[in-house]
């Protein structure tokens, strides 16, 4: 019970003004770790500061200091009991060649689920094409596909001028922030329990199937190959990427056979989430480029070869550096599986062990 | 931790303390949003002006410039300021209110960007409509971003002190010759008991008389169930009396007393 409050205010204040600095610090230079004693001492003034305010919640007519003592609690308790994030600098490189690939291998499944999705609606796309070449005008979005492609090649190859002249650059923007835009909302689409997220590669996939297929069909594969390869190498992935981080979203939804709660899921698949994003965004900043400055010019300006090459070099970088990139080497991965093994033998030693005295602890009662 | 009825999130530290976080609605929200909407608006037509000088020099790299600007700065925005300020954007700022995390932990880069990204799901179909019928259905009144980051908005009223000096003013208080039963009405009496006694007396002018009479009358009756003073000193005053009293007790400082 406090008996004088001025006097407990004035002899506690600079207990809390101090344990304030050190929050402030904290949230000023995230990076920094404090040293063992000054941790003690943080975690003292904390637990000092959290009594204070539980003896000063039985003085009624002290709402302001209970407030200031509230918040100041508050910020101590996330700062001491926060999820462990690695205290860390800005390391983009670190970041794109081994944090981005191991995630997607992290969630190489979802991948593979969004990829099946895709080349299904593919495969519809083309069966439609094959069956009622009438219906791409309903199939395909837009006008320049819904005429016959040999016309189109025959029309873009004799083209003299070029048409992206003096606006190559706004282009390419505009498809850089067309396609992140379209890869956020797949992976926000993750909220359906993944429904969303699958409607839209499947649509994707649509399309892409039924204009391949109208392009073999024509005997037009050269051009199609050509126009398509140097930017959809790198934005087709980038936009199953997207899908990828949206199945994972809805993995931790629905949480099948995961016995921690929906709330620690989602804390656990945050920082994955974030990753698949931006290097989806990378990729896409690519592949605006290319499709701006390369995938529009047609033979005889650039021979298809050069640009089917180019596709085809970008796709084996692609997969190489999504499935090899940021891998641990031979001696690397031998420590972490004889590390793992001598973890979980140590858990097994553990429960029997725990096994044991619960049982003689029983026994002992029932005698 | 529990969430209560009056929209507030209780959270209980290991070390046995609580602190109440209250969480703020999808109207001050909306308004927050607001400011901030008004706020890109304006940077957008700010760089666009100075792109526009860019434009002279070449227009399709000023029109590349505009595009990508307007992307980063409308998605940039949010994620940005939470991160620098704590949780907070400039309409948040203005509107006392605050992203925090759910169990009270420190707010986490990715869960700021999570909570911006899914925007573009809550925005649907037109202003926030997705994200307003969430909030206003989630008993924590998250909306889908804040329910996959795990993250609250809270709101931080501004606490004012009472203008005691002039609700107590000239006024005789026969409480005070028992200091050690105001000292036991300090340790008795939680601050929501205080709160109610002190919103009576400051509120006493908006009542009917009828009604101010019974309010206080139950008041009294509720305070006397647990505290009793001798006779003496209640015997010749009114309902009204005993609270004014018993807010004196109660909010009085000590130096004040002393001086008295």
């Amino acid at each position: 019970m406090i008996i004088d409050l001025q006097k407990f205010i004035s002899a506690e204040r600079p207990y809390w003004s101090e344990l304030e600095a050190v929050l402030d610090k904290l949230a000023k230079r995230p990076e920094l770790r404090l040293s063992l004693s000054r941790l003690e001492r943080f975690h003292y003034l904390y637990q000092r500061t959290s009594g204070d305010l539980a003896r000063i919640k039985t003085f009624s007519a002290e709402p302001n200091t209970r407030v200031y003592l509230e918040a100041l609690v508050a910020r101590a308790f996330g700062e001491i009991h926060g999820s462990p994030e690695k205290p860390h600098r800005l390391a983009p490189m670190h970041w794109f060649f081994s944090t981005f690939p191991q995630t997607f291998r992290k969630h190489v499944r979802a991948f593979w689920i969004c990829l099946t999705a895709m080349l299904v609606g593919g495969a519809f796309g083309g069966f439609v094409i094959v069956v009622d070449p009438a219906a791409k005008e309903v199939l395909l979005p837009f006008s320049h596909l819904h005429g016959d492609p040999s016309e189109r090649v025959a029309k873009e190859e004799a083209a003299d001028d070029d048409r992206l002249a003096g606006a190559k650059t706004s282009f390419s923007s505009y498809l850089m922030t067309h396609n992140t835009k379209v890869s956020i909302f797949t992976l926000a689409l993750g909220m359906t329990w993944g429904v969303g997220t699958l409607i839209m590669l499947f649509y994707n996939g649509v399309i892409l199937g039924a204009v391949v297929l109208d392009y073999v069909l024509a005997g037009e594969t050269p051009f199609l190959l050509g126009w398509l390869l140097p930017h959809g190498a790198i934005e087709i992935p980038a936009i199953i990427l997207a899908g990828q981080s949206g199945l994972v979203l809805a993995g931790a939804l629905i949480g099948w056979g995961k016995s921690i709660s929906l709330k620690a899921r989602l804390r656990k698949i945050s920082d994955d989430l974030v990753t698949l994003i931006m290097g989806v965004a990378v990729m896409l900043f690519w592949a605006g480029i290319v499709e701006a400055f390369f995938s529009q010019y047609h033979e005889p300006v650039i021979p298809y070869e050069a640009k089917i090459g180019f596709g085809a070099l970008e796709l084996i970088l692609l997969v190489l550096f999504l499935t090899r990139s940021g891998r641990k080497g031979k001696g690397e991965r031998a420590e972490s599986r004889k590390l793992m093994a001598q973890g979980s033998r140590l858990k097994a030693g553990k429960l029997k062990a725990e096994g044991r005295k619960f049982k003689a602890e029983s026994s002992r009662l029932k005698v | 931790m529990m969430v209560d009825k009056i929209n507030s999130l209780t959270i209980r530290t290991p070390e046995g303390i609580e602190f109440s976080l209250m969480l703020a609605g999808p109207v001050t929200r909306f308004l927050a949003w607001s400011v901030d909407l008004l706020v890109i608006l304006t940077t957008n037509k700010l760089l666009n002006v100075l792109l526009g000088v860019l434009g002279i020099i070449s227009r399709d790299f000023a029109m590349a410039a505009g595009v990508l600007m307007y992307f980063i700065v409308s998605i940039g925005y949010g994620i940005v300021t939470e991160w620098y300020w704590h949780g907070q954007t400039l309409g948040k700022r203005l509107l006392r209110l605050r992203v925090t995390d759910v169990c009270g932990l420190k707010l986490r880069f990715s869960q700021i960007v999570i909570r911006n990204l899914l925007r573009f799901v809550d925005s649907l179909p037109v202003f926030y409509m997705v994200g307003g019928l969430a909030c206003l259905i989630n008993r924590r009144a998250q909306r889908l971003g804040d329910f996959v980051a795990n993250t609250i908005v809270v709101w931080s009223p501004r606490v004012e002190e009472p203008d005691l000096d002039q609700l107590l003013e000239g006024k005789y208080n026969s409480f005070r010759k028992y200091p050690h039963l105001e000292a036991r009405i300090r340790q008795h009496v939680s601050p929501a008991e205080a709160q109610v006694a002190l919103q009576a007396l400051v509120r006493r002018d908006e009542f009917e008389p009828r009604a101010r009479v019974q309010l206080f009358q139950s008041i009294v009756t509720y305070f006397k169930t647990f505290i009793s003073f001798p006779q003496e000193a209640t015997e010749s005053i009114s309902d009204e009396q005993y609270i004014r009293n018993l807010v004196d007790a109660l909010y009085r400082p000590k130096t004040a007393g002393k001086s008295s």
